[in-house]
């Protein structure tokens, strides 16, 4: 018995040697082999007609997405076209997507049909010529249905590579709780925003009036807000000016704040801080529209304190600029663009979007920015107010002219090694930013851009 | 005199380690306790205002369908194989370096001692690009192959089977007519137990906690093992539409290690003396 079972012991031992084996030949033959390249140039000439007839004709598509409203859009797509198969995949949230859809890209295959993209990762995908210029399925006929600045941000160069899905004009959210207590009102201008800042502080060495330990997200939006277009691409020439007259101006309040200690160092996204949105530590947040879903689902604590206001500014007159948002781009290793085409015609300029706007999100169609339901409507989170009204007011007053560096992932990814250690020693931010750009600067000549700073 | 002292510094050392190591424990197990809004409403490491492990457990049981289950029942699957998998071939071989003088032992040496030095998470995108042209990618193949190389388990093998096996006992069972294989099975893999167990549980360890490789490997959700899904559930409180379940993610990173803990407590007197085998030479 026990000899027998030795036996099969051996064999399959033998069998999983041989096994290995192969596989290392086979490791040996493929590694060897040349790249088989992906993406016809046949794939390149789609028309308007061809969507609807994708559509018509059906298909399997592979999508790629984080958000919460993914599955329900995905659900209520196959049901409006049950010849449609749509394998919904979340690969991950924001770096860990990016990451993996970078390596599939590099394989050659693997990648999804359509992903979602934010508008700051964009360039990075459309410019090697990752995705599918949409302009050929005729979508640039959509443009009056976005606002301006989500409009340009789904383009990279003359190319159109998604439509828009939300938008993020950024807004004041403060505790009023807080400002009540310390006797504090609503800044109008970054000067009194600093005021209030400096107050609370004295008045509570435990309250801040905002969390920023270094975000890269956070201080592009900001240098935008304050009228800086700190990274032009032209075609393979960047140019990066983070000394410009906008991001000083951001840098010449917020150093009063870093410096003052005046801001929390709690990282935005942690459990601390979801902790302190709620019990008053943080008191104000100038962040994104799409801000009030995420406060009303996980910062419970903080239900009836908040409201909304606009965005300080520098001198009175109302300009703010995105935080965040995000698109869905068609890859160009898709077999099938011009079905993927529909998809994201359907997402964001169809059915789709009343699907993402239910769980909450916050639109980038004019029309749905609009409509008096939309703008009108009370929030018991915010203590009854018609936080629409401010919100789509932002989405009017973003500041044009904007775009991210054709590399803004890796930019994000190295911000806390640069501006992040000025944060840290509070020496100034303009150091930082200083060290960022050497650095941003030395990358893209490495990565083939003819880069000025 | 002396010896009392020294050893005296030494107990206050380990105390001070002893704690490093429980506080995050302990604070795990407290944390588990907690719901959500506990979690963020209530000091870190005593209780909070509802005792909510066993609501807990069953939310991140059932959390997306029940994907953690899943998630436990991969990881299951590429440390039997995967880690089994690499403790045989590194015993095999580790043997077969020892015992047999054959051209080219040298070169293997070097080698191996080259593949030790190079961390795995260096090798991840490269084994990536490979695998995707075999079309691995996404198959629970891209984890398990890469597990069964364990050169550190190897190396280990190789200098246990040096002190463990003597050469006479070999000889012995040849003149009795037993062929290699035989040998290898009957008299030198019950001579190598504790050092086998000791490769058995680096490699059930690393493979456990294998995070990187599967990150860059697997796009699929249904193939992930726990370490990657946990750190996604972590993800999910980031950035626009964030959805925090910090719960889950504390109560199934409770759930992840139990096992591990587990098979350290039944395996420990193996560990202890594999870990001192070699030391002499």
């Amino acid at each position: 018995m026990k000899r027998l079972a030795m036996k099969s012991t051996h064999r399959r031992l033998v069998a999983a040697g041989a096994m290995i084996a192969a596989m290392s030949l086979v490791l040996v033959a493929c590694g060897s082999s040349k790249d088989s390249g992906t993406g016809g140039d046949s794939k390149q000439q789609g028309s308007p007609a061809a969507v609807d007839e994708a559509l018509k004709a059906g298909g399997t598509i592979t999508y790629w997405s984080w958000t919460p409203s993914a599955q329900a859009q995905v659900t209520a797509f196959e049901k409006a076209y049950p010849n449609v198969k749509v394998n919904y995949v979340n690969a991950g949230t924001g770096n860990d997507h990016y990451t993996k859809l970078q390596n599939t890209i590099k394989a050659g295959s693997g990648a999804p049909d359509v992903a979602q993209v934010e508008y700051q990762a964009l360039p990075q995908f459309a410019l090697p010529g990752s995705l599918i210029d949409l302009r050929q399925y005729g979508f640039d006929q959509f443009q009056s249905a976005y606002t301006p600045s989500t409009w340009a941000a789904v383009h990279a160069g003359e190319g159109l590579f998604g439509l828009p899905q939300d938008s993020g004009p950024m807004a004041l959210f403060y505790n009023k709780e807080v400002f009540d207590k310390y006797g504090l009102t609503v800044p109008k201008t970054w000067d009194e925003y600093v005021a209030a800042g400096k107050k609370l502080h004295q008045a509570d060495p435990k309250k801040f009036i905002t969390n920023d330990s270094g975000d890269a997200g956070f201080a592009t939006s900001m240098i935008w807000q304050a009228g800086g277009k700190p990274f032009t691409t032209n075609g393979k020439s960047v140019t990066i000016n983070l000394a410009d007259d906008g991001s000083k101006k951001w840098t010449s309040e917020w150093n009063q704040l870093v410096q003052g200690g005046l801001v929390s160092s709690i990282p935005g996204w942690s459990d601390a801080w979801f902790k302190a949105l709620g019990d008053g530590t943080i008191a104000t947040l100038p962040t994104g529209a799409w801000m009030p879903g995420v406060m009303e689902s996980s910062v419970k604590a903080g239900a009836g304190k908040w409201r909304v206001a606009p965005m300080p500014t520098y001198d009175g007159q109302p300009v703010t600029a995105e935080n965040g948002g995000s698109t869905q781009a068609v890859l160009k290793q898709s077999q099938n663009p011009a079905l993927a085409a529909a998809f994201v015609r359907w997402l964001n300029n169809g059915d789709g979007v009343k699907t993402f706007l239910a769980s909450g999100g916050f639109p980038a169609t004019t029309a749905d920015l609009k409509a008096p339901e939309f703008v009108s409507k009370k929030s018991a989170y915010f203590g009854g107010q018609a936080i629409n009204e401010v919100l789509t007011g932002a989405a009017g007053t973003v500041a044009p002219g904007w775009s991210y560096l054709p590399y803004q992932l890796y930019a994000n990814s190295i911000f806390g090694d640069t501006v992040g250690k000025s944060y840290q020693s509070k020496s100034g931010l303009d150091d930082g930013l200083k060290a960022w750009q050497d650095a941003l600067v030395a990358y893209g000549n490495q990565q083939g851009f003819t880069v000025n700073g | 005199m002396k010896r009392t002292k020294s050893s005296r510094l030494l107990t206050g050392f380990m105390v001070l380690y002893l704690i490093y190591t429980l506080v995050p424990l302990i604070w795990l197990l407290i944390s588990a306790t907690k719901t959500q809004d506990d979690l963020l409403s209530t000091p870190g490491l005593w209780f909070g205002d509802s005792f909510a492990l066993f609501s807990n457990i069953k939310q991140t049981l059932t959390y997306n369908d029940g994907i953690f289950l899943r998630w436990l029942g991969n990881t299951v699957l590429y440390v039997v194989v995967g880690a089994g998998g690499a403790t045989l071939l590194a015993t095999a071989a580790g043997y077969g370096l020892s015992k047999y003088k054959f051209v080219g032992r040298r070169a293997v040496f070097a080698v191996l001692l080259g593949a030790i030095a190079i961390p795995g998470t260096a090798l991840a995108v490269p084994t990536f690009l490979m695998f995707s042209k075999l079309g691995l990618t996404n198959t629970v193949w891209a984890i398990i192959i890469p597990s069964l190389i364990s050169p550190f388990g190897l190396y280990l093998m190789w200098v246990y089977a040096n002190e463990a096996i003597p050469y006479e006992l070999l000889e012995a069972a040849r003149i009795d007519g037993a062929g290699e294989v035989r040998i290898f099975f009957t008299v030198a893999l019950r001579l190598l137990a504790p050092g086998v167990v000791t490769v058995l549980l680096f490699a059930v360890v690393a493979t456990w906690n294998n995070y990187f490789l599967p990150l860059i490997m697997l796009s699929k959700p249904n193939l992930y093992p726990l370490t990657v899904g946990l750190t996604q559930w972590n993800n999910q409180a980031t950035g626009v539409g964030a959805n925090p379940i910090y719960n889950l993610v504390i109560t199934g990173s409770l759930l992840t290690i139990v096992p591990l803990v587990v098979a350290f407590l039944l395996l420990q007197r193996f560990w202890q003396s594999g870990l001192s085998a070699g030391s002499v030479k």
